[in-house]
């Protein structure tokens, strides 16, 4: 029973990465007519990514979504915004903050930066300007799922806001430098992690059920929009004021 | 062995902030016990250690592949042939490199844990009108859709946001149409396609290009696919809802045609 229980996750597993063999293995076969290099290294490495993913889908459904249901009905419940929101905010601007993909974006475009001139080539003015865009977003994200919340407690229209922001973001890719435009719309993808996606998901959908009024597929989703939309203004918006 | 401890303490270091975070909440605002905290616990190690299984395996085994892949597809000599000098771009010529992006785009999009993640609690949410394969499928047709397009920037050396704001524009009008259900959902899409699996081989791929197609600058053009990649799953879900939506309702119509005979 258990046996067939754990069999047939794994198959989903494998399931989910097979696009992945095939694609790879088309290329280098058909395309570049290669044989695959380290093929026991690589059967080895994909086994892994299965016994990885089958573990933690498991864990998702044990652990993530619960934590991130039961913090939103436990704080609708005790009904305080503020220490909602501070939540909010918390979560957001923590999970971001040590976010490698982002440590490394933001040296990236430091380099860039200094590359093309904009700021002193000097380390200590690198390492500060990638320090001030990483605050930068990780602040923008921890205002962005505030934000978010806000919206789900209010019941304001999601396209309201999400629009509203393209137009900014629109409005402003026509002033910022053109250095830092390529990393500013980047900037937005790379801030939700595997971990915080489900616990934001779960954090939207757990508070949507829990206030009398709100769907839970209306206003229940919406949270990472935000996270990845904000992002982009203050990265430009920090671009203009560095590079000014 | 030592890759994965160092996966392993990597991963427990992003999960630190949020376990200080809860409990912290837990402790001083909420002030009461967690409910089936062993079970909790329980899952958030298979979490931990499931994710730097997946990493491991990913950098073990297809990350260094789909670099190679990247470099060997964008290299000049296979793209032109070997004899040639090329000093300018010919777009033309690019074909396998836009088709192993869609195909690559597609294939990290369905394999992405955030998405499966997303997709599960649609399903949940919906009482299952959302299909977790059909939301997984429009958004990694999304994805595909949205890298080839990239490339094609990068190999052309269009500027980045004219495409970008195009694509806002078909969002805007979308969402004046799209069912309004599905509208929170379809922007969400845009922000989960991009993480563990997606980013490291798209930006290899962005990155290799811009370096070796005549003309082009990494630092001005190698960013950005990330931006399509986010970008038109929202376009490919809006577009699937409203498709859905007018499908029901022709059927409809006919239906009520042929009560009304």
């Amino acid at each position: 029973m258990i046996t067939s229980i754990i069999l047939n996750k794994i198959k989903q597993s494998f399931t989910d990465l097979l696009p992945i063999i095939l694609v790879i293995s088309f290329f280098q076969i058909v395309v570049l007519q290669q044989p695959l290099p380290q093929l026991g290294e690589v059967l080895f490495g994909t086994l892994l990514v299965v016994a990885g993913l089958t573990l933690f889908v498991q864990g998702l459904e044990m652990s993530l979504f619960p934590i991130g249901e039961t913090m939103a009905h436990a704080l609708a419940r005790k009904g305080s915004i503020f220490w909602l929101l501070s939540f909010a905010f918390a979560l957001g601007f923590s999970t971001t903050v040590a976010e490698p993909a982002l440590i490394a974006v933001a040296w990236e475009a430091a380099n860039i930066a200094s590359q093309g001139g904009l700021i002193d080539p000097g380390p200590e003015s690198l390492q500060r300007y990638a320090f001030g865009l990483r605050m930068s977003v990780a602040f923008s994200v921890g205002l962005a799922i505030l934000v978010g919340v806000m919206r789900i407690i209010r019941g304001w229209p999601v396209h309201y806001l999400i629009i509203g922001g393209y137009v900014v973001v629109m409005l402003m890719s026509i002033i910022a430098p053109k250095e830092i435009i390529g990393i500013a719309y980047d900037a937005g993808g790379v801030t939700t992690s595997t971990i915080t996606v489900p616990l934001v998901t779960a954090l939207g959908v757990g508070l949507a059920s829990s206030i009398k009024g709100r769907s839970p597929l209306l206003d229940g989703f919406g949270l990472i929009a935000f996270a990845s939309l904000l992002p982009m203004i203050f990265v430009m918006g920090y671009g203009l004021l560095i590079f000014r | 062995m030592y890759d994965f401890g160092k996966i392993l303490l990597a991963t427990c270091r992003d999960v630190l902030p949020i376990i200080l975070l809860i409990t912290g909440f837990q402790l001083l605002v909420l002030r009461q016990p967690i409910p089936h905290l062993r079970r909790l616990l329980v899952g958030g190690v298979y979490v931990v250690i499931g994710l730097a299984l997946f990493l491991a395996g990913l950098e073990k085994a297809l990350f260094p592949l789909g670099k190679i892949m990247a470099d060997q597809l964008s290299d000049p000599a296979f793209i032109y042939g070997a004899a040639e000098i090329v000093s300018e771009a010919d777009w033309k010529a690019y074909g396998w490199v836009y088709l192993f992006a869609a195909m690559i785009g597609f294939a990290t999009t369905i394999a992405e844990p955030s998405l499966i993640a997303v997709a599960y609690k649609a399903n949940e949410v919906s009482a299952g009108t959302i299909s977790q394969w059909g939301l997984r499928i429009t958004v990694a047709i999304g994805v595909a859709f949205g890298i080839s397009l990239g490339t094609f920037r990068i190999v052309t050396g269009t500027p980045l946001y004219l495409y970008i704001l195009v694509g806002y524009m078909i969002v805007i009008v979308q969402t004046l149409f799209a069912p309004k259900s599905i509208i929170a959902l379809a922007y969400d899409s845009g922000g989960v396609t991009t993480s563990t699996v997606t980013v490291p081989l798209v930006a290899a791929l962005g990155l290799g290009l811009s370096a070796t197609v005549p003309g082009r600058n990494p630092a001005l053009d190698g960013f950005g696919l990330i931006a399509f990649a986010s970008l038109f799953p929202i376009i490919a879900v809006l577009g699937y809802a409203q498709l859905m939506n007018w499908k029901t309702k022709r059927s409809t119509k006919i239906m009520e045609k042929r009560n009304a005979l």
